[in-house]
């Protein structure tokens, strides 16, 4: 099965008569078949190598959305990692890899930067002034370094480690409102390069709110509005977050998996 | 020369993140003045700076707020100078392939020295040796690549990931000392080894090396206040 988001939205696909991806030769023994999308421009193709919770897929989801791009989305199963994936990443064997004409570029936040490099005619991410890219840079790095795996832990830990995770998460949280502030977007008054890398942590907030133990429209108000603003606003945000309940039962799950006590 | 003394930096000699982005200040001939910090007892100035980290490097531009975490400093000075010697090159896609390599060298191979460092057992460190020699392997085959035959991951002169992999020389021939042991080595990665010798004696590089000494009283302070995990018993 393949889904293709056309025009952002997902269609699921079933391929029939189809023409080989063009890969570059060391990937080409792993064909992926896909329908020739006849709106998307003749050179380009774009596969898009993901999991559906996966927070920084997501973000690469938004992005390509912005800026109007038909792609191929694979799902992958990360206990069975296809030869694709293990081909295009063979460092971190990790998702999301975007494959755009046979090259894969890894590592979320490079490619929504790729992303906006090569198509920047259309809905800029990243600002054009060198510092406020700097600082929009210096905050994204900040969210991957803490936010999820300190959010991880808030559903994974107990005790003494649970409550210092709790502490931190709620002091990461409230440093973004800071630099939020008063604006409507990260990105000033048009959603940017920092609302994209952040907002799919949104998705996650039912889970880290009941197994953090948090109330956030009380603790982080600002926070919650924007992340409202930016699905009410924003398609390509709306389209590319599961729901929030979908999560939660995913990490529900996850945690009986695991054997983690309810 | 571009004249600039506009542009300060907080650092600390021995810090390889430091030297980095001396290492393109240098580069681009820019003038800057340097600010430099004791990391046992820090300054009020490095504390308002970067508050969120509360480390080196911090970049102070004019007016500007200060710009912590040397790769996004080598980016933006990249962006402000762009005609003296450019650092990334213009290619997105080959500017991706030098951001993940440098994501690869910060967050896999370099903390493998301090991992190293702080764990006590024999076991454990013979692990780590492990796998600071895989990552230099999987390195000689990035500086193939990228280098195609020339001299510096750059090409022809020095690139971004000659100043982002450079910055560690210091720190490998200490750790390969202290350790018996050897990270980059003519037999498992001979390009990698003659491409040190060539960036080490490079004009922009030479003087924001540290020496041996500065480099051991910086491992005596992490020895004192971040000292090594104690053994797990058996």
């Amino acid at each position: 099965m393949v889904i293709r988001f056309l025009n952002s939205r997902p269609h699921i696909i079933y391929p029939h008569t189809s023409t080989p991806l063009t890969l570059r030769p060391h990937l080409r023994k792993n064909a992926v078949n896909i329908t020739r999308n006849p709106t998307m421009a003749k050179q380009e193709q774009l596969v898009l190598l993901d999991y559906w919770t996966s927070i920084y897929g997501m973000r690469v989801r938004i992005a390509l959305a912005e800026k109007g791009l038909s792609y191929e989305y694979r799902e992958e199963d990360l206990r069975n990692k296809s030869q694709l994936l293990l081909d295009s990443n063979p460092i971190h064997k990790q998702i999301p890899v975007l494959i755009h004409n046979g090259n894969p570029i890894c590592e979320s936040s490079i490619i929504v930067e790729y992303i906006d490099e090569v198509w920047n005619d259309k809905a800029p991410l990243l600002p054009s002034d060198s510092y406020a890219k700097a600082r929009a840079r210096f905050w994204i790095d900040f969210i991957d370094k803490k936010l999820y795996q300190i959010g991880m832990n808030l559903y994974t830990k107990k005790g003494e480690e649970h409550e210092t995770s709790r502490k931190e998460f709620m002091d990461c949280l409230k440093l973004l409102e800071g630099e939020l502030g008063d604006k409507p977007y990260f990105g000033g008054e048009t959603f940017g390069y920092l609302d994209v890398s952040l907002i799919p942590f949104y998705s996650w907030f039912q889970a880290y709110e009941t197994y953090g133990n948090f109330n956030f429209d009380h603790e982080c108000p600002k926070l919650i509005a924007w992340a409202k603003r930016c699905i009410q606003n924003k398609e390509s945000v709306s389209n590319a977050l599961p729901d929030l309940p979908k999560i939660f039962g995913f990490v529900q799950y996850m945690r009986k998996k695991f054997g983690i006590e309810e | 020369m571009a004249k600039n003394s506009e542009i300060k930096l907080i650092g600390t000699a021995a810090s390889p993140f430091v030297n980095r982005v001396q290492f393109v200040l240098h580069l681009k001939s820019i003038e800057y003045e340097f600010i430099d910090e004791n990391l046992a007892s820090k300054s009020e100035l490095l504390l308002k700076s970067n508050p969120v980290y509360k480390k080196v490097p911090v970049l102070l531009h004019a007016n500007k707020p200060p710009i912590p975490e040397s790769l996004i400093i080598i980016e933006y000075l990249d962006e402000i100078y762009p005609d003296i010697h450019p650092i990334l090159p213009s290619d997105p896609l080959v500017r991706a392939d030098n951001r993940f390599w440098a994501n690869f060298i910060d967050n896999k191979f370099f903390p493998l020295f301090e991992e190293l460092r702080r764990t006590p057992e024999k076991e454990g460190k013979e692990a780590i040796k492990k796998q600071l020699i895989e990552g230099s392997k999987l390195l000689e085959e990035a500086f193939v690549k990228f280098s195609n035959g020339k001299a510096y991951f750059g090409g022809d002169d020095v690139g971004y990931l000659d100043v982002v992999l450079g910055c560690f020389l210091g720190w490998t021939k200490f750790v390969e000392k202290h350790n018996e042991f050897k990270i980059i080595d003519e037999v498992r990665t001979p390009k990698l080894l003659e491409w040190t010798k060539r960036i080490w004696s490079h004009e922009a590089l030479k003087d924001a090396i540290p020496r041996n000494e500065t480099l051991m009283d910086f491992y005596m302070m992490l020895q004192i206040n971040r000292p090594p995990r104690k053994a797990t018993s058996s």
